[in-house]
């Protein structure tokens, strides 16, 4: 078991915590501010969380590290990687700002997602900083616990909202023995045909996307089905590269200078029209689109297959989370003001009135 | 200290008048069947958790959401408690109903609304049982993973509520991992869609908030679960061990090795006997442990992770190693994990089943500390482990009739859950915190973090009325629960050492 202890700073968090409840004061929680791209801007002062980091512990016979929320996405992906294991969550590490509480708060998956879960389902247990002041444990180190609510999942995607997340335990996984990437021909039409199809059933499949131009599938497994896989799909092999470079938006699609939407769709939506460029990712289910169209345009169209749409592009939409509906907004309004009662935390990041 | 509804710790209940309520239910809701007679409600008394009961002041059976929705904003004006019941196999008492309260029995809602094997879901009413969805969704070769052992009878609704487990939890997740979207009323009978048809959906993750929450956040009206392909193979390893600790360490060496098992199970001696009597399954009577190994997916790999386990348990120490020979023997193989339970029960009158979860190194320790408990309290402990998920079953064995040993049972089982959250686990995994353990919740949390519980509660449910003391204790009852264990002169059966 390796245990380290590289700096707790805890105490220094819940101070400034405390000083900015007792002059309730908003903080703007940040660890590499990788993500500061995303979501409303907040106004106030920074809660920076890189100097509580280290690994708190990590035994990979339990498949469960601990970290501090400070910690580099890359750091933890290091130690893991010399045990044979990952997070299954492939999340963009934004050339290596970002920090594992900022993970969890954003709550963003890369292409594994749809086959192996997204962030919040990794999340086996938290320690977080409350608007009464308080560090607080929930959850723990082990795969299954139902004792209270379940705040640590709640807390995946939360955006700071809710707390300062301090610590995180994940479950995490042995490295696949196999890996290969293929690229086949195809249109989006077809490749969204296939993967609703292939879908069915139980090929080893790790990630799939289009780019416009070709499917893009991996295979992840043991020797004997990803090379089944292969001689029943063909096409031609890929660079592996390939998924780094969409995981970490760095694709020449994402170069394009219109904003950016992320798309989240039912997996077997056929092609979606609207204005502009579409890369298909997740199997189907989540589609980024470079495009100028109206935001109220964009969110029509993809409320009409039962989707929502955020815009990944600073500044350019007042309201880059999809809207709520009315009693959902309402149930946000009252669960901030249960655990964030002064509303220190990031306020109007995710939704003005939360 | 006794786990039913207290007022004088747990909360003062609204004080409701029956026969106007019932009189108004009448009315309001004709169509839709209330029982309020002595004999009518006995049925109901209690679920999965059979050794406390208590009659609810009515029990209702609504066919139509519209029925569930009216009553809600009734008993919301009426200040009413309602407590929801699915199929009543729960085992933690989350369904137990109140003496001032309503029962809202969610079983009728029995239909299968859609399956969509291009989208790889399916869309059911919350009554629906666990297996009926699989087997709807046999025909695409798809199926719903998580299977508790109650399966067959349990519904959907309950396995949301509780975030119910199986035995296959370690690769395919719990209920949690499983869904897409829930429908749900809110305590004022408002209508509310958490979750999604797209894998995720915004704002915070409520539908993970809402999933194990007990009904104590709202009720579930309609669930979207994921399907996924059937595993093209399944096969069953059975190992014997001479120890126990050695059985725990083979299973970290076979995660060591990169290998996650579709189900990973222990049984310990006693288990193994009870088993082996009642089922007849083959398994090793003289072994002190026996893991069950299965593999699961595409058939090379499966094939080839056949192999590797066996090295890897012989390597372990196991004594011996057999491969199910074909589907009927893993059937057998199976067939006495999954009746471990009733099995048990026929070495005794009766048997309290618990739930704890450790981090698996400290599986050997916590073996020893059952094994000493069971000792010091006379009552024999059979355990049955999801060794892969650490996630404990003791079986603790009594006889209700001999005056004292429900409560001692109770008392050891306390102190099992104890044990687990001393080792960094928690007291339940998948069977949820109900009444059954609202007592051991004071030792998994501290009071800041039962107050933002608290908080969590009051933001979905100001006035309290859905499912009132379960899940989170209130800081009165740990309050007087603590003074309990410090002062041991207040226990019952002060003639037993245990300190």
């Amino acid at each position: 078991m390796v245990v380290r202890h590289d700096a707790d700073a805890s105490a220094a968090l819940l101070e400034q915590v405390n000083h900015a409840l007792n002059s309730s004061a908003a903080l703007r929680i940040q660890g590499g501010n990788s993500k500061a791209f995303l979501g409303r801007k907040v106004e106030g002062d920074v809660l920076d969380t890189r100097a509580h980091r280290g690994i708190v512990s990590y035994d990979p016979t339990e498949l469960v590290i601990t970290a501090r929320a400070g910690t580099p996405l890359a750091e933890l992906a290091a130690v893991l990687d010399e045990a044979g294991q990952m997070l299954t969550c492939e999340p963009a590490q934004f050339d290596g700002a970002a920090t594992l509480g900022g993970m969890v708060a954003s709550g963003l998956s890369g292409p594994r997602r749809p086959w192996s879960g997204a962030v919040r389902d990794l999340v086996l247990g938290t320690r977080l900083i409350t608007g009464m002041g308080k560090h607080l444990r929930f959850g723990g180190e082990v795969m299954k616990n139902v004792a209270g609510y379940d705040l640590s999942r709640l807390l995946a995607g939360s955006f700071g909202c809710l707390g300062v997340i301090t610590e995180v335990s994940l479950k995490v996984l042995p490295k696949p023995r196999q890996c290969l990437s293929l690229r086949l021909e195809m249109d989006a039409a077809l490749a969204l045909q296939k993967l609703a199809e292939w879908g069915q059933q139980p090929i080893p499949l790790s990630a799939a996307s289009h780019d416009g131009k070709a499917l893009h599938l991996r295979l992840e497994g043991g020797e004997g089905s990803v090379a089944a896989a292969r001689e029943r799909l063909g096409g031609e092999l890929l660079e592996s590269a390939y998924w780094a470079g969409l995981r970490e938006q760095r694709l020449s699609f994402f170069a394009d200078p219109r904003p950016l939407w992320r798309l989240s769709v039912p997996s077997h939506t056929g092609v979606l029209a609207l204005p502009g460029e579409q890369l298909i990712d997740w199997g189907g289910a989540q589609r980024w689109l470079k495009s100028d169209a109206d935001a109220v345009l964009i969110r029509q169209a993809v409320a009409a297959v039962d989707g929502h749409a955020t815009c990944f592009t600073a500044g350019h939409c007042d309201n880059p989370f999809h809207p709520l509906a009315a009693p959902l907004l309402r149930y946000h309004r009252q669960l901030k003001t249960q655990l964030d009662p002064q509303g220190i935390f990031n306020p109007g990041r995710m939704y003005a009135e939360v | 200290m006794s786990i039913l509804y207290d007022e004088r710790v747990d909360g003062v209940l609204p004080k409701v008048d029956k026969s106007a309520l019932l009189a108004e239910l009448r009315e309001q809701l004709p169509d839709m069947d209330v029982l309020h007679t002595q004999e009518d409600l006995k049925p109901y008394e209690c679920d999965g958790l059979s050794a406390y009961t208590t009659t609810p002041m009515l029990v209702v059976l609504p066919e139509r959401i519209e029925q569930v929705e009216r009553l809600l904003k009734l008993c919301y004006q009426r200040n009413v408690p309602v407590v929801a019941r699915g199929a009543g196999t729960g085992l933690s008492g989350g369904a137990l109903p109140l003496e001032q309260g309503i029962l809202l029995v969610m079983a009728r809602f029995k239909h299968i609304i859609e399956v969509n094997p291009e989208g790889r879901y399916a869309r059911v009413q919350p009554g629906v049982r666990n297996l009926a969805i699989s087997q709807a969704a046999a025909p695409y070769d798809l199926y719903y993973a998580p299977d508790p052992s109650s399966q067959i009878a349990c519904s959907i609704g309950g396995n949301v509520a509780e975030n119910a487990g199986g035995v296959h939890c370690l690769k395919y997740g719990l209920t949690v991992h499983n869904l897409l979207k829930v429908e749900i009323l809110t305590v004022e009978g408002e209508r509310m869609t958490l979750g999604s048809d797209a894998l995720d959906s915004p704002g915070f993750d409520l539908l993970a908030l809402f999933t194990g929450s007990e009904g104590m956040l709202g009720i579930i009206t309609e669930v979207t679960v994921k399907l996924l392909p059937k595993p093209q193979v399944a096969k069953v390893l059975l190992a014997s061990f001479d120890s126990v600790e050695k059985a725990g360490r083979a299973v970290g060496e076979i995660i060591a090795a990169g290998i996650i098992p579709g189900g990973l199970e222990m049984m310990d001696n006693l288990a193994i006997r009870a088993a082996e009597d009642f089922i007849h399954a083959g398994y090793p009577v003289d072994a002190e442990a026996i893991l069950l190994c299965e593999l699961d997916g595409v058939e090379a790999d499966v094939h080839d992770e056949c192999d590797r386990v066996k090295v890897v348990l012989i390597q372990a120490g196991a004594t011996e190693v057999r491969l199910a020979r074909d589907e009927a023997e893993r059937v057998k193989f199976w067939a006495g994990r999954k009746n471990a339970f009733p099995a048990v029960g026929r070495l005794s009158p009766d048997y309290y089943c618990m739930d704890g979860t450790i981090p698996r190194r400290e599986l050997p320790g916590v073996l020893k500390g059952i094994s000493d408990l069971s000792e010091e309290f006379g009552l024999r402990v059979a355990n049955v482990f999801h060794a892969g998920d650490g996630n404990m079953h003791p079986l603790i064995l009594f006889d209700a009739n001999q005056p004292g040993e429900l409560d001692r049972a109770e008392t050891l089982g306390g102190k099992i859950l104890e044990l687990c959250v001393k080792v960094g686990g928690s007291i339940t995994g998948e069977h949820g915190v109900g009444r059954e353990k609202i007592n051991q919740m004071c030792s998994q949390f501290n009071s800041d973090e039962l107050i933002l519980f608290h908080a969590v509660k009051a933001a979905f449910d100001p006035s309290g009325l859905l499912n009132p003391g379960k899940n989170i204790p209130t800081l009165h009852r740990c309050a007087e629960f603590g003074s309990m264990h410090v002062h041991h002169g207040k226990l019952p059966f002060p003639e037993l050492e245990r300190f």
